[in-house]
């Protein structure tokens, strides 16, 4: 393992972390915020994803895409909001769980109704495509920079717009006492949709950027969906800088661990076992990041303290 | 008692005996989810066989196994009990195949496979009723180890997903392939992220790289690595790079080898018309899945033309027999019932605004599986 090869695959840790962030900001936000359980926040994910694509596919242009991608996947999440969540917000978990359940269902199949059941191309710009070396001698792909670059600004931006501006004091407050703000005359249910939307609109950024190198497809949402459960539950519900410390988190652990685990087994296995057992407890990491953390701090490391 | 047992034994043949010569198919495959695309292609190239043999009593029930094993055990027990189809086929994911298929050939109905080739059904647990049309799951993946000694290459990365098909593959790779190996791989099944391999891939000196990633997972691996600068030449197995995938990845697949036992391109009477008729119905170009589907049907055909349904023997000789045009050209079972037949090399070129494959060569010649000889019917 040379320092080379360490320094890329941090990187590669890096810029999954900061795209788990973007999917679990929205999520953390909702569940602090409103105290509910978005299954669905995967297939906002692949709305953004379908949409760049939908829009790239049809202007040539990256950026119209991106905007689709943000424009479509908040749209869908402010609907989604008004027509079904609001009637939730009363109700428990369980009830939550599957009625957004039933919501993956719907624009899974309504997806592939509208773009069919084969992938869509969606492609790197031209003007980021291919390597760069950077200082050491490392080649690593400019988007993918590009993607770490996009990720710390969107937490930056968040991060003042959560403790420097009105709507942030609002979302604040309403983590903390949802009754109470209703009462000083804050829109509630305005304040909700906005939230969802910003929320919904995040992810769908963070699935038009990835769906540019991975595969655009129906169903695209829900392993990340799986991992940002993981990450805000590391973070401590509710918490932005715990959300952004938890993707991080599991971005290293995940990357670094699938690679260092099974040179690890090497020295004592044979090396087809070795990479075998590995890559099955590689897989495991994070889960048992998340069991680790839960242990010593069970509201998350940044969650409030009951 | 003489008289009550004949009287059963006639209302049991009675019973037996349909009133009608018809043949009930039971098709279970995927057609909605992340996998839809591949059961959608098998079921249109085998209604399309169907359609164009004009034949009515080939009754064809289509179900989606939402590429669940339990909804396809499930399925197989509703169309045997309620259903009673005669024959069974359609899916299209080995772990799917091991939960289904021993229990319908047990009871007596035939299973034709038009994908899933699992080495447990072509080896020890092999039945006289399953037939594969496909491949033994282990073939295009020996044939691309035979390309790359073909092609020279002495020092191979090869990786795979972390499941029992992913393990057959690269074992396949293995079988043939003579060079040695800079890295062997199993990533997590359903990974979309391959910085980290491909960070591998570059620092391990490899001359070549073999992988087997099926769906989704293809299409990601072959976007990051075309945009990661590594050019290492890739070989793999015609699923990264069947008619509906090409079209998501683009560029990042122009030139690649795969091995595949049906090529769009393929010269014989029978695929030229298929490749025609195809388009025609459905306005796509057909995959490797659509021709097997399209191939499974025509055996089905013609065995139906040749035998009863009811009498199992004689169906099973005259599915044996494989009398029909194979979209492949030659077909003929093993001793197991799993196709022998020759795999070629295809490249990944461009035509006109459509990607899709050309053949360059034989990369295995009348290829049979490796499993043949454990099988005792």
């Amino acid at each position: 393992m040379t320092p080379l090869l360490l320094a890329e695959q941090i990187l590669n840790g890096l810029q999954f972390g900061v795209m788990l962030f973007l999917m679990a900001a929205g999520l953390t936000l909702i569940f602090g915020v409103m105290g509910l359980i978005n299954l669905a926040h995967g297939s906002l994910y692949m709305v953004g994803a379908f949409a760049a694509a939908a829009a790239a596919g049809a202007t040539g242009s990256f950026a119209l895409g991106l905007a689709a991608a943000l424009a479509a996947a908040a749209m869908a999440g402010a609907l989604v909001e008004i027509l079904v969540i609001r009637r939730l917000y009363a109700r428990d978990h369980l009830d939550q769980v599957l009625a957004t359940f039933a919501l993956i269902l719907i624009f899974s199949e309504g997806t592939r109704w509208l773009f069919g059941s084969f992938p869509l191309f969606l492609d790197v710009p031209g003007a980021l495509s291919g390597p760069v070396t950077l200082p050491g001698g490392i080649q690593y792909p400019l988007y993918r920079l590009a993607l770490i670059g996009i990720g710390l600004l969107v937490a930056a931006g968040l991060g003042l717009l959560i403790a420097r501006t009105r709507i942030g004091i609002q979302i604040r407050a309403g983590e903390n006492d949802r009754e109470m703000i209703a009462a000083l005359g804050v829109d509630i249910s305005r304040l909700y949709t906005l939230i969802f939307a910003l929320g919904a609109a995040l992810a769908g950024l963070a699935g038009a950027l990835v769906g540019a190198i991975q595969s655009v497809q129906v169903g695209m949402g829900e392993p990340v969906l799986i991992l940002a459960f993981v990450v805000i539950v590391i973070g401590g519900i509710g918490s932005i800088k715990g959300a952004f410390i938890g993707a991080l988190l599991v971005g290293l652990t995940d990357t670094l661990g699938g690679i260092f685990l099974p040179e690890l087994f090497k020295l004592f296995m044979e090396p087809a076992t070795a990479t075998s057992a590995g890559a099955s407890l590689a897989s495991m990491l994070i889960y048992i990041l998340m069991g680790a953390v839960l242990i010593f701090r069970p509201t998350g490391l940044f969650g409030s303290r009951a | 008692m003489k008289m009550k047992s004949l009287m059963l034994t006639a209302a049991v043949a009675a019973l037996a005996t349909p009133a009608l010569a018809e043949v009930k198919v039971g098709m279970i495959t995927t057609l909605s989810g992340g996998g839809a695309g591949l059961g959608i292609d098998v079921r249109d190239g085998f209604m399309l066989a169907i359609k164009q043999s004009g034949r009515d009593d080939i009754e064809v029930v289509i179900e989606d196994d939402q590429r669940k094993p339990d909804v396809a055990v499930q399925l197989a027990d509703k169309m045997i009990q309620s259903e009673k189809v005669d024959v069974l086929t359609g899916i299209i994911w080995s772990n799917l195949a091991m939960a289904v298929v021993p229990s319908v050939t047990a009871q007596g109905k035939f299973y034709l496979s038009p994908n899933a080739g699992p080495s447990a059904l072509a080896g020890k647990g092999c039945h006289e009723n399953y037939f594969n049309v496909a491949w033994q799951n282990d073939n295009l993946h020996e044939a691309a180890g035979s390309y790359a000694n073909t092609a020279g290459y002495k020092n191979s990365f090869i990786l795979a997903p972390n499941y029992p098909a992913g393990k057959d593959a690269l074992t396949g790779y293995k079988r043939f392939f003579e060079g040695n190996l800079a890295g062997e791989v199993y990533t997590q099944l359903g990974q979309t992220d391959y910085a980290a391999e491909i960070a591998q891939i570059r620092a391990s000196g490899a001359d070549s790289v073999f992988f087997f990633l099926p769906g989704g997972m293809g299409i990601s691996f072959l976007k990051q690595y075309a945009d990661s600068g590594v050019d290492i030449p890739v070989v793999g197995p015609a699923f990264s790079f069947d008619q509906g995938i090409l079209q998501a990845v683009g560029d990042a697949a122009l030139g690649v080898v795969n091995t595949s036992q049906w090529s769009k391109d393929l010269d014989n009477e029978a695929n030229t018309a298929f490749v025609a008729s195809f388009e025609a119905e459905y306005g796509r170009l057909p995959s490797l899945y659509a021709s097997q589907g399209f191939d499974t049907a025509n055996l089905l055909i013609s065995a139906v033309e040749a035998a009863d349904v009811s009498d199992a023997d004689a169906f099973r000789a005259a599915l044996e027999a494989a009398d029909f045009a194979s979209t492949r050209g030659a077909f003929k079972f093993g001793p197991n019932h799993h196709p022998i037949q020759t795999i070629y090399a295809r490249e990944v070129i461009k035509e006109g605004d459509v990607y899709t494959n050309k053949i360059i060569g034989v990369a295995l010649e009348d290829h049979a599986d490796a499993y043949a000889a454990d099988c005792k019917m």
